[in-house]
């Protein structure tokens, strides 16, 4: 089977990234059935319409897991949706995840060779895929030059960023740029990322599915055995980092902020992540965390498998205060996943964090090591304020960082790009 | 029962927030920003997020004032953009003088602290609605209150607080119906009352719903 045909069919086909189906009404329960009403009165004009999402993984990574959801839900609301991967050789992911990198920032030259495999990957999958459908959303940069099959139909393309371009390598951006432009519209997760564009650029949140394994409640009996299973003593404050093991996730200023706060708790360090099938990178940054926390048997470094839902929640349900130390983030959504489980967080002000995190409201914000750190000093010592602001977390994703409104968001995108214009 | 000539018709509405292209780092870029930017991006800042943070009912007012509070670390005008209540403006105009006085009166009191940067800049948007009928409409109290019953969040916000807006007047959409449709004057003011600072979206909803049944208890 194709790649592309496996994305077409991941809750048959690919194990590791399929999910259960969810019925929209089940989300009833938790939203109100208003809600799900308003959702199914807003898709009838898109009865029977075509949407094709394309990405560049179908495991791991925030992009495939949103795309999982949101993709069935859709199909449920009658709308004919496909999700499809782009394939690509270890050259075309060596090259995007430098892209990845420099677009969020980091130092790079790129050289005409690295333009020519992105092109030509691109160009390889251009007569693999479809692209036939009205809508066509195109998912991050590693696609992005598909808009080069455009039919000559009048179809309807999106471009979603997904990443922090607030600060891009010039080089990257203006290669990218020609190809952004001839979109008729591009999503991004956080003002401070939207560029000097001809074409309407909107803000996108990204969502967590309230009812998938990574979120759903739990038995505090399974919590407890997680934590066995890694001997983290459940007795002792927990602080927990759930992100890839990444530069741009900082791990090592992580394991300096906890440092400055054992000065003055008696406290654990969790930093668990999974990689990604497009990321060579993270065997590396993790080798440097474990290298930084030696020694100290109360940081745990845990590697995740891609795919490790239950893990990853009953590691953020059992932690004191989850932490979110980003550079750079596209948006961040563990912070959300960690908000739905009114849990208090101290996050980085970047990329899609503030978003989440309304400081002092839903969270509190930092802008250093030494921030992070005074800011989880602050909340070990007044917990009934981080009991307050995990609530008020929980509320505000619940407006605003749910799939269906992820779904919402998305329909009201097709109706727009869809109303006739002049 | 009495029956409206002319019935409720219930909407919901949803929107896309679209990123402007004006951004302010100091206190005096926020003030150019409000001068310039447009009705669409100030209605945003002000009724939409209230809308979108409904829930927060203790120190949450606008964009503005977050921005000042958390961002420009400046209490004293945080304080007073906090303090522009929306349901006071029937036009986005007066509320962008009022916004914009506030700002100027600051500048003049305090010029060099307006114009050092701030931790975070402040990004204009606007919003793009798309409003979508329902299919129900009431002409009596017992059919408007099971259309109440049934809104979203979106609907709620549409009629209780954007409407203001659009009937320029001092009042909501709710209220204007009970009125003038069905003559229930005392009902309209209460249900205008309700505080749309110190509720959630849901516990107005609530109180609109309580007092429906009072007055159809009373009827």
């Amino acid at each position: 089977m194709s790649e592309v045909a496996a994305a077409n069919h991941l809750t048959s086909a690919n194990g590791a990234a399929s999910a259960a189906r969810i019925p929209l009404d089940d989300y009833a329960a938790l939203l109100g059935s208003a809600e799900i009403d308003e959702l199914r009165l807003m898709a009838k004009p898109l009865h029977g319409r075509s949407v094709e999402m394309i990405n560049s993984t179908a495991v791991g990574g925030g992009v495939a897991e949103i795309l999982n959801r949101l993709v069935p839900l859709t199909e449920e609301l009658n709308i004919n949706i496909r999700w499809d991967v782009i394939t690509g050789g270890d050259a075309f992911f060596r090259v995007t995840k430098a892209f990845h990198n420099a677009l969020h920032g980091a130092p790079y030259h790129a050289e005409q060779k690295d333009f020519d495999v992105f092109l030509a990957t691109n160009e390889q999958n251009l007569s693999r895929l479809p692209l036939d459908a009205e809508f066509v959303v195109i998912h991050d940069p590693q696609p992005a030059a598909l808009i080069e099959g455009r039919k000559k139909n009048g179809n309807h393309w999106a471009w979603r960023c997904h990443i922090d371009l607030s600060h891009p390598n010039r080089g990257v951006w203006e290669f990218l740029e020609k190809f952004v432009m001839r979109y008729d519209a591009a999503m991004f997760s956080s003002p401070e990322f939207a560029r000097a564009l001809p074409i309407p650029q909107y803000l996108f949140y990204p969502a967590i599915d309230p009812l998938s394994e990574k979120n759903q409640d739990l038995d505090e009996k399974f919590v407890a055995e997680v934590l066995a299973r890694y001997q983290i003593d459940p007795r002792r404050p927990l602080l927990t980092q759930i992100s890839r093991f990444d530069r741009l996730k900082d791990p090592i200023g992580v394991i300096r902020a906890y440092r400055i706060v054992k000065r003055y708790f008696d406290c654990q360090l969790v930093l668990a992540g999974g990689g990604a099938s497009d990321d060579p990178e993270g065997a590396v940054v993790l080798k440097e965390t474990q290298e930084a926390a030696a020694g100290d048997p109360d940081i745990h470094i845990l590697e995740l498998p891609a795919w490790a839902p239950l893990e990853v929640n009953a590691l953020q349900r059992a932690s004191t205060i989850v932490i979110q130390k980003s550079l750079r983030e596209g948006f961040g959504l563990t912070v959300s996943e960690a908000l739905w489980k009114k849990k208090p967080v101290v996050a980085t002000a970047v990329g899609g964090i503030p978003a989440q995190i309304i400081h002092k409201h839903t969270g509190l914000l930092a802008h250093s090591i030494e921030g992070t750190a005074y800011q989880i000093r602050f909340l070990l010592s007044h917990p009934e304020i981080a009991q307050k602001l995990g609530e008020q977390g929980h509320q505000h994703v619940k407006e605003n960082f749910l799939i269906t409104q992820k779904v919402k968001r998305y329909l009201t995108l097709l109706l727009a790009m869809a109303k006739p214009t002049g | 029962m009495h029956a409206a000539a002319t019935p409720f018709e219930f909407f919901t509405v949803s929107s896309l927030t679209r990123i402007g292209n004006q951004s302010a780092g100091t206190i005096c870029e926020m003030l150019t920003g409000l001068q310039q930017c447009s009705d669409g991006s100030i209605f945003y800042h002000t009724f939409q997020t209230l809308g979108t943070h409904h829930f927060l009912t203790e120190g949450f007012s606008n964009d503005f004032a977050q921005w000042a509070h958390a961002d420009v670390n400046r209490e004293d005008l945080a304080e007073q953009l906090e303090a522009l209540d929306i349901r006071d403006y029937v036009s986005i105009a007066a509320l962008r003088n009022d916004l914009c006085r506030v700002l100027a009166d600051y500048c003049k009191q305090q010029p060099a602290a307006c114009k050092q940067s701030v931790l975070e800049r402040f990004y204009f948007c606007e919003s793009e609605d798309v409003t979508f009928p329902f299919r129900f409409t009431a002409r009596t109290l017992g059919e408007f209150r099971q259309g109440v019953a049934h809104l979203s969040h979106a609907s709620f916000y549409f009629h209780f607080i954007s409407s203001r807006l659009r009937l320029q007047l001092q009042t909501n959409d709710f209220s204007h119906w009970l009125a003038d449709g069905l003559g229930l004057k005392r009902l309209a003011e209460a249900v205008n009352r309700i505080d749309i600072y110190t509720n959630t979206l849901d516990s107005a909803h609530s109180q609109v719903l309580r007092l429906l049944d009072r007055e159809r208890g009373a009827a």
